[in-house]
């Protein structure tokens, strides 16, 4: 078992290496590796073929809580989370199927006339609507749609746009923490553990809800000066873009709030109507392409399925370090070095868990940290509830300490960049470290006040 | 100039590959481009070009980047893109110039009024010719020639498939401490004539 234990951890490392090393695609990196580890690891090592059909999990799908669950919840699932991906999927043909109708474009430029087109109600607004649709949808959507108008909004008002976009990239991130579907280390810790919507939102909704009230206030005191605009003569002639121009297909834009609605409407109450996150994938899904028209094949060739071979891959890996026990001696190891102490366990899982984010792919770190905060749980005075909002805060929160902390602060830099605006580390860290400081701070008094 | 003539040139630090390229562009009057072109990408997106100039033929640092569907973190990064496809872009239109690095030799493969060339030169006379350049010490000179050719070979080697200084991947490479910059851009100018008949 040790042989397997270190062919299973060695590959993870090689893995997580190969990812930072960026020359390889990273989901060629997984699959490989996954593949490495059912033959080296469940093959060669424990010659264990259970172990191998166990991570593959293909009989989830066949499984009536894949699809409905009455409510039961708890199970703790193992191997490649079908529900993810499918989850994942469903959200990536929705989103598709909204940009082709100018959706977002529209969106933040009825803001920004909403507000007149002043600088700071701009900044202020576009905060909030970053995290708000990043609690829906994916964060890399949002920000490239939300940065995009960023700039279009600064070339015309004549200000810097980067300390804007900064800002958006963090309440992206911090409005994916508030939901299960927001962030994809939350879909992974919601499926994995059997959470509903309602439980991420009453969690960790709420200390995303006062960190975003907390942050919106410091973003304006760091960043008010910056963004004075230099061009009061567009102010003044009202030579705005017109949001109706954004909008590509009004029939197309139309079923998009339809849908979009819809979706939010089958998360918010899923718990009650106990569709699991899978149906509504595959709801959404299927409402998407057949109201999509000739649009189906465009819709269906957008769809990233580089990121779902990634997550397969992921989980692969992260089986080989489940089944051969690695996790728990990490658990062990977390155990003893808190004494046993929950105030300790809880500082370590969320502080750890965003120091490391902040470097690495958040998404490896939650799928790996899940069956750890399980083995955790069995600790007297903590359950594993208040790790797992421990944990989503941390992964979450952490990623955007840096630029490559998450997938949203890459994009919504390098939009920047293209237009003109390079983001330097010094200049992405020098106001979002604190942010993240700050938060990461919010919630540990929270979690010692309300959990412990 | 009636016909498209694009001389790229590639060049170790200290061989005089720049002042070369001056004198080609001189020659033939042509517009010569190195960092100001990111002056004019700048001036083209109305934002300031000194920001640009920072990320100036800067390699890109594997631990402090990452790529999410085709977009990259680093500046440096974007930095080169944009201007290689400023570069894919005026050859397409058809203008005619000289470019100093940037990748050009492998961005306009393909472009069949490229003429390509690297500079190279003795170590000694590159040390000589930045020592006098610089006012600074042999040693300062050497650790200066290394330091700038290790990074323009790791940026240039990023994006390109071929080896920065390969010969294979240029049409003319030549050795400038041999005949001297005059006589290299006079031999350089015979080289692109002939081949311009050719065109």
């Amino acid at each position: 078992m040790v042989l397997a234990q270190i062919t299973a951890a060695t590959i993870f490392v090689v893995m997580l290496m190969l990812i930072v090393w960026d020359k390889i695609e990273r989901h060629y990196v997984t699959i490989g590796c996954g593949v490495l580890t059912l033959a080296l690891v469940f093959g060669l090592c424990m010659k264990d073929a259970s172990a191998i059909v166990h991570t593959l999990n293909l009989h989830s799908f066949v499984s009536p809580s894949f699809w409905y669950s009455a409510g039961e919840g708890g199970e703790v699932a193992s191997g490649i989370n079908w529900e993810t991906i499918v989850f994942i999927a469903g959200m990536m043909i929705m989103v598709e199927g909204m940009a082709l109708s100018g959706f977002f474009r529209w969106l933040c430029m009825q803001i920004a006339k909403m507000v007149r087109y002043k600088t700071i109600p701009i900044f202020i607004t576009f905060m909030i609507i970053s995290a708000v649709l990043s609690m829906f949808i994916d964060s890399i959507t949002v920000i490239l749609f939300l940065a995009a108008v960023t700039v279009e909004l600064a070339q015309l008002l004549k200000f810097n746009p980067i300390p804007m976009i900064l800002a958006e990239i963090f309440c992206a991130n911090l409005g994916g923490s508030a939901t299960m579907c927001g962030d994809p280390p939350n879909i992974i810790i919601g499926t994995s553990l059997g959470y509903s919507f309602t439980d991420f939102l009453t969690n960790t909704g709420v200390m995303a809800g006062i960190s975003l009230i907390v942050v919106i206030v410091y973003f304006y005191f760091c960043f008010r000066k910056q963004l004075v605009s230099k061009n009061t003569s567009a102010a003044e002639s009202g030579n705005y873009p017109d949001p109706k121009t954004a909008i590509i297909s009004k029939k197309r834009f139309i079923l998009s709030w339809v849908i979009f609605l819809l979706a939010v409407v089958l998360l918010v109450t899923h718990a009650s109507t106990g569709l699991t996150v899978s149906s509504i994938g595959i709801i959404i899904t299927v409402i998407t392409l057949l109201t999509a028209g000739k649009e189906i094949l465009t819709i269906l060739k957008k769809v990233d399925y580089k990121t779902l071979l990634f997550f397969i891959g992921l989980f692969m890996v992260v089986g080989g370090l489940e089944e051969t026990g690695v996790l728990e001696v990490v658990a062990n190891y977390i155990g003893i070095i808190s004494g046993g102490n929950a105030f300790i366990m809880v500082a370590i899982i969320l502080w750890g868990s965003a120091i490391a984010s902040a470097f690495v792919d958040n998404i490896p770190f939650a799928a790996t940290m899940i069956p750890v905060i399980n083995a955790l749980s069995g600790t007297p005075g903590i359950d594993i509830d208040t790790l797992a909002w421990t944990l989503s805060m941390g992964t979450d929160i952490g990623g955007s300490a840096t630029p490559i902390g998450a997938s949203a602060n890459v994009v919504g830099t390098s939009v920047a960049a293209k237009e003109g605006y390079p983001v330097s580390w010094g200049r992405y860290c020098k106001p979002l470290v604190p942010a993240t400081i700050l938060v990461l701070a919010i919630s540990t008094a929270y979690i010692f006040l309300v959990y412990l | 100039m009636e016909k498209q003539l694009i001389i790229s040139v590639g060049r170790e630090f200290g061989s005089g590959g720049h002042v070369i390229a001056e004198a080609l562009a001189k020659h033939y009057s042509l517009p010569l481009y190195d960092y100001n072109l990111l002056h004019e990408i700048a001036a083209h997106k109305n934002v300031d070009g000194n920001e640009l100039l920072k990320y100036d033929e800067v390699p890109r640092n594997i631990f402090l980047h990452r790529n999410v569907k085709g977009h990259s973190n680093s500046p440096a990064v974007q930095i080169a893109e944009m201007q290689f496809d400023y570069l894919r872009k005026m050859a397409e239109s058809g203008a005619s110039f000289v470019v100093v690095g940037r990748c050009a030799e492998e961005i306009l493969k393909g472009n069949p009024n490229l003429i390509s060339i690297f500079v190279l030169g003795d170590p000694e006379v590159k040390i000589q010719r930045i020592m006098e350049l610089h006012n600074i010490t042999k040693e300062a000179a050497a650790q200066m020639i290394r330091y700038k050719d290790r990074k323009r070979k790791t940026y240039h080697n990023f994006y390109c498939s071929v080896k920065w200084g390969d010969s294979r991947n240029y049409d003319i490479c030549i050795n400038s401490s041999r005949l001297g910059l005059e006589e290299t851009a006079h031999e350089l100018i015979d080289y692109i004539n002939k081949r311009i008949a050719m065109m």
